[in-house]
């Protein structure tokens, strides 16, 4: 890769949205001369006489059509995001405004930059860390507020903090260890099995934990697949209205996709909820209805979360019991509505069959609070800090389990009483997962997936 | 007046533990090989301990054995006493470690370089070595004489420039009282190899009959002795004990009053000392919160009055080191015969070179040893038999021998050296070896023989019986995983007196092998067809049997490792116009110039992300 083929790059990089302020963001070693293209400060100052963190306010024109008026931010390489020069143009905003900015900034001979590209331009100059940049890449794809906070928190460092932690353990005993058997002339103590064992098991559950972050840092991330079911006539559509109501300002439409189900995101304490509507699911002779009904069966096997809606006030029927069923093996809630009217329901049948059962009113909006805490217990993402770091991907949460395996691996050995030298290769073998997990260690297969993360190569 | 003295395919510079692997090997693969030594009575000399082996250094030198090198034969020749160390710790780390009587090793290995065709030993200072027009090396003594050679290794030791401390008295020396080789030093900085000083230390030698053995603790051989050698079948026998001391509160007080006497602390030395092998005022003053250290007080030959105090080298006046001496249980009256000092050295920054222990800068040129900045005899034999066997590889026109660091301890000795260089004398540990369940001291013959064999090395007699014993091992192993055994009465009173489970049905052999707490010993009562093997034969199968799941998983990580390993770097590659990498990543490929990006992975400072744009680099290159 030499300097003549690093293609220098440009993208807006505040959210497109109308909003204040919007940044065009130009990364590459013609950043400067490309910016300038498009650039004359009021001064009279050109970009190139900038040192690094020095800015000029100026226009952008395209030719010599002013655009908009802009603050340029001119960072050195390798003092900056990506580790290469950079021009920030900061402009009003405005979608179309920045459009133009950027056409013109393409049109003096910037490429547009690929998704994630600053980050892994970032990442290959050195100037984040592989969680970081998966954080990074995170955060821009984060819906939920807490996902953007979990983020963040990747960002400033705290899984890999946390990784550190269980690290330094698992190094420090088996260094204990390895200078036990490599300096049988110096009297040094023995590790105890019993000792060994008990830091063997702290370490095994602090994987555990880490590693149950994984599902509800996903669910945070990437939302949760929730079918709204129940027989007509329950309350589905005012509960659904309810949810999507109170946090209508960031409601997502999914406009476009061809999953035409799925007809809104929520978000609830939180946790992105991608609701659909269901039809019922009882048995019918109606070809059209036996449809809907067929869909709807599919749709509730792919859910991650179901919330089954059932009318207090009245009694259980064959429909009731026969979706009951269907969801038996799904993290279902049982939404009991119509809270407001006297109730003619089986509690106990409905607190026997579901992990939680909640009464709500959907027309008066009670109870949502316990529905918002209902589901955080069942996703797990209850207790989940994000502030303290989780796993984000895929490649992660393997590298965590690998290392868990490990030291799982190696307790038994304890346990097992096999030699110590078998249990220091496991612990070793932890340790370099969780290198592979901060990517402080090249193997061939976290190169891969940085590869195939940011899809380098191509 | 210069004179010319002679030609030859290899030169080796020193007759130390290197130098001796090396020149036997190049002699043995058909090179006209001459070997220099300072004085022809220091060769195979041991200057420290009288003991070769211990953790992780035991495998290197079944590892040299193994593939055709001499150190594992004239140390069992020689062995007074030996024992395997760390029984009980696990198969990874059994080390063998064999008092030897040092004059006799000496005097052994002499006789073996004077007996090898091919090889002239000759005493000479070596004092120029350059490059001549024609790619020969020319080498000059400090008589004038002019040799040429093809190939040249450089296996210097701790003579070059060697200087020895002892408390405020300095004087330039070799080890025990030799010349030092004085002008070597500019001669090689000509060649803008990076020197810089190294220092280590030996403790006193004192008189036998001064000692009080009363209290002191005995420590005897094994019995049987196992030999380090796959062609020693001679028994060898235990015939001398070590003793085992301890030095107390007054020892430390006695050196932490006299600490500012010592040249390392009051900053006479410059010579960095080896971590791993630290003086006693070292140990006191590092570890100070420990009470106490032990020393092993250890004969250094049948026919010597001579006791080497293991564990307190020091640097300190002697007057001190006699005061601190005789604080000692079992020492209060010892008389010193050779006093301890510290011996600061020249020796080479060994990134310069590549995994064939070759000068990337200076074609033909070889280093080995201690001059590599390793610590060790055992340590220099394994860089000297590939140094010498690569040095004659070159003149021979065949391909270079590499070991990498899932095949060896030496292979990974030397990826250690050429990778992370040696911040101070570099010492093998086990805990160095990530594959330390595969690279086992009971089967480097099965990892090192077959490549000796290739190279030309091991002898039709001995590869015979290296695939005897390999055939002995595969027959083995399939009966242990054949034999059932029915759950008797018999069997089961065995597993519940070893605190293990009874069985209910028939159990295979391999099965009860792989329980921690059964062996083949226990097992001999209840297993009549079993046949008549060599112990080694039992031993590296029941370690197959019993540690086969970490074996299994430590081979694919190997699998892994060669993967990025196969990944070649080209030489003389200029990083900094690989953009994307960090400049220390840059600078430092640049010195170290890896031959593999495995290998570039290794080195501390080049990160996944520089790893990542090195193979973007790479697979662009082939395109382009």
């Amino acid at each position: 890769m030499s300097q003549q083929n690093t293609k220098t790059i440009a993208a807006i990089s505040t959210p497109q949205a109308p909003g204040g302020i919007g940044i065009v963001r130009i990364s590459g070693p013609m950043a400067r001369k490309f910016a300038q293209a498009v650039f004359t400060s009021r001064s009279g100052k050109k970009l190139e006489e900038l040192r690094g963190y020095q800015a000029l306010y100026g226009r952008v024109h395209d030719g010599d059509e002013t655009i908009d008026e802009a603050i340029a931010l001119n960072f050195i390489a390798p003092a900056s995001f990506t580790g290469e020069d950079v021009v920030e143009l900061s402009c009003h905003g405005g979608l179309y405004l920045m459009r133009r900015v950027l056409k013109a900034v393409f049109a003096a001979g910037a490429v547009p930059a690929g998704p994630g590209e600053f980050t892994r331009r970032a990442f290959l100059n050195g100037k984040i860390g592989l969680t970081e940049a998966e954080s990074v890449m995170q955060l821009i794809g984060a819906q939920g507020e807490q996902a953007a906070r979990a983020a963040l928190a990747g960002h400033d460092g705290a899984l890999e903090r946390k990784i550190v932690k269980i690290r330094e353990t698992l190094i420090r005993t088996a260094a204990h260890l390895s200078a036990w058997a490599d300096y049988p002339e110096e009297d040094i103590p023995e590790v105890g099995g019993d000792a060994l064992a008990q830091t063997l098991v702290r370490a095994d559950g602090e994987l555990d934990d880490l590693l149950r972050t994984f599902d509800a840092g996903r669910a945070l991330r990437e939302g949760v697949n929730t079918v709204i079911a129940g027989r007509p006539n329950v309350g589905k559509s005012t509960l659904m209205n309810l949810l999507a109501g109170c946090e209508r300002s960031i409601v997502t439409q999914y406009a476009g996709t061809t999953r035409d189900v799925v007809e809104d995101t929520v978000l609830l304490g939180g946790i992105p909820l991608r609701l659909a509507d269901t039809a019922g699911i009882h048995l019918t002779e109606d070809p059209v209805e036996r449809l809907g009904v067929q869909r709807a069966r599919e749709k509730l096997e792919q859910a991650q979360l179901v919330l089954a809606v059932f009318d207090s006030s009245q009694e259980l029927n064959g429909e009731d019991i026969e979706l009951t069923e269907a969801v038996s093996s799904i993290p279902a809630v049982a939404v009991v509505n119509k809270s407001d009217l006297p109730p003619k329901i089986d509690m106990e049948y409905l607190q026997s069959r579901y992990r939680s059962v909640v009464t709500v009113s959907a027309l008066s909006g009670t109870g949502l609070k316990e529905l918002e805490s209902a589901v955080s217990n069942l996703l797990q993402t209850a207790n989940l800090d994000p502030s303290e770091g989780i796993l984000f991907t895929e490649r992660q949460r393997d590298a965590a389990r690998k290392a868990r395996d490990c030291v799982k691996e190696s307790l038994r050995a304890v346990k097992q009483g096999m030699t110590l030298d078998a249990v220091t290769v496991s612990m070793e073998g932890a340790v370099s997962a969780l290198l592979e997990l901060t990517g402080e260690r090249a193997t061939e297969a976290v190169v891969d997936s940085v590869f195939s993360h940011f899809c380098v190569g191509k | 007046m210069r004179y010319e003295a002679g030609t030859y395919d290899v030169a080796v510079i020193g007759a130390g533990h290197a130098g001796i692997e090396a020149a036997l090997a190049a002699a043995r693969l058909g090179c006209r090989t001459c070997v220099f030594t300072i004085n022809m009575d220091a060769v195979g000399n041991c200057p420290c301990n009288p003991s070769i082996g211990g953790t992780a250094k035991g495998h290197l030198v079944r590892e040299i054995d193994a593939l055709g090198g001499e150190m594992g034969r004239t140390a069992d020749e020689a062995t007074i006493q030996s024992r395997m160390l760390n029984l009980g710790k696990g198969p990874a780390v059994h080390s063998l470690r064999a008092q030897i009587d040092r004059r006799e090793y000496g005097k052994i290995m002499k006789h073996k370089l004077e007996l090898q065709p091919n090889l002239h030993l000759k005493q000479a200072e070596i004092v120029e070595i350059a490059p001549e027009e024609d790619g020969v090396w020319r080498v000059v003594t400090r008589m004038d004489a002019v040799y040429r050679a093809k190939t040249v290794v450089l296996a210097t030791g701790t003579f070059l420039a060697g200087k020895i401390y002892v408390g405020d008295v300095s004087y330039e020396s070799g080890p025990d009282g030799l010349f030092p080789a004085k002008f070597l030093s500019d001669s090689l900085r000509k060649l803008n190899l990076r020197l810089r000083r190294f220092k280590t230390g030996t403790p006193a030698r004192v008189l036998k009959s001064s000692i009080d053995y009363r209290d002191l603790e005995v420590q005897k051989g094994d019995e049987p002795v196992v030999p380090f050698s796959y062609d020693t079948e001679k028994p060898i026998r235990n015939k001398a004990v070590c003793h085992i001391s301890w030095t107390n509160e007054e020892t430390k007080r006695i050196i932490l009053a006299n600490i500012h006497r010592s040249p390392l602390f009051s900053g006479m030395i410059e010579g960095v000392g080896p971590r791993y092998c630290p003086s006693i005022e070292d140990k006191v003053v590092r570890f100070s919160e420990k009470k106490r250290h032990q020393l092993f007080i250890e004969p250094c030959g049948l026919d010597t009055e001579e006791m080497y105090l293991q564990g307190m080298s020091s640097s300190l006046p002697e007057d001190v080191q006699l005061a601190f001496y005789h604080s000692i249980p079992g020492l209060e009256h010892v008389v010193i015969m050779r006093s301890a000092y510290a011996i600061e050295y020249d020796c080479v920054d060994p990134q310069q070179m590549g995994p064939t222990l070759e000068f990337q800068d200076c074609p033909g040129l070889y280093g080995a040893g201690q001059f590599n900045g390793s610590s060790g005899y055992e340590e220099a034999a394994a860089q000297g038999i590939v140094a010498g066997i690569n040095a004659a590889l070159k003149v021979l026109g065949r391909e270079p021998l590499i070991l990498d660091r899932a095949s060896s301890y030496i292979g990974t000795l030397v990826d250690d050296l050429i990778t992370k260089g040696a911040s101070d004398p570099y010492r093998m540990m086990t805990s160095r070896s990530e594959y330390r369940l595969v690279l086992r001291q009971d089967n480097a013959d099965e990892r090192m023989t077959p490549i000796g064999r290739k190279l030309g090395l091991i002898s039709d007699e001995r590869w015979e019986r290296f695939q005897k014993k390999e055939q002995m091992k595969k027959r083995e192993l399939e009966r242990a995983e054949k034999t059932v055994f029915p759950p008797s009465e018999a069997l089961n009173h065995l597993l519940v007196s070893h605190e293990t489970s009874a069985v209910s049905t028939g159990v295979k052999l391999a099965e009860l092998l792989r329980r921690p707490q059964l062996n083949y010993e226990i097992l001999a009562p209840v297993d009549p067809g079993r046949p008549d093997l060599p112990a080694a034969v039992f031993e590296n199968v029941e370690i197959e049997i019993k540690y086969e799941g970490y074996i299994k998983r430590q081979k694919a990580d190997i699998a892994e490792m060669r993967r990025l390993e196969e990944r070649r770097l080209p030489e003389h590659t200029d990083y900094t116009q690989v953009v994307g990498l960090r400049t220390e990543a840059q600078e430092k490929l640049n010195r170290i110039q890896p031959a593999s990006v495995g290998q570039a992975s290794r080195i501390s400072g080049v990160s996944p992300a520089d790893i990542s744009v090195l193979l973007i680099w790479l697979s662009r290159r082939r395109e382009g």
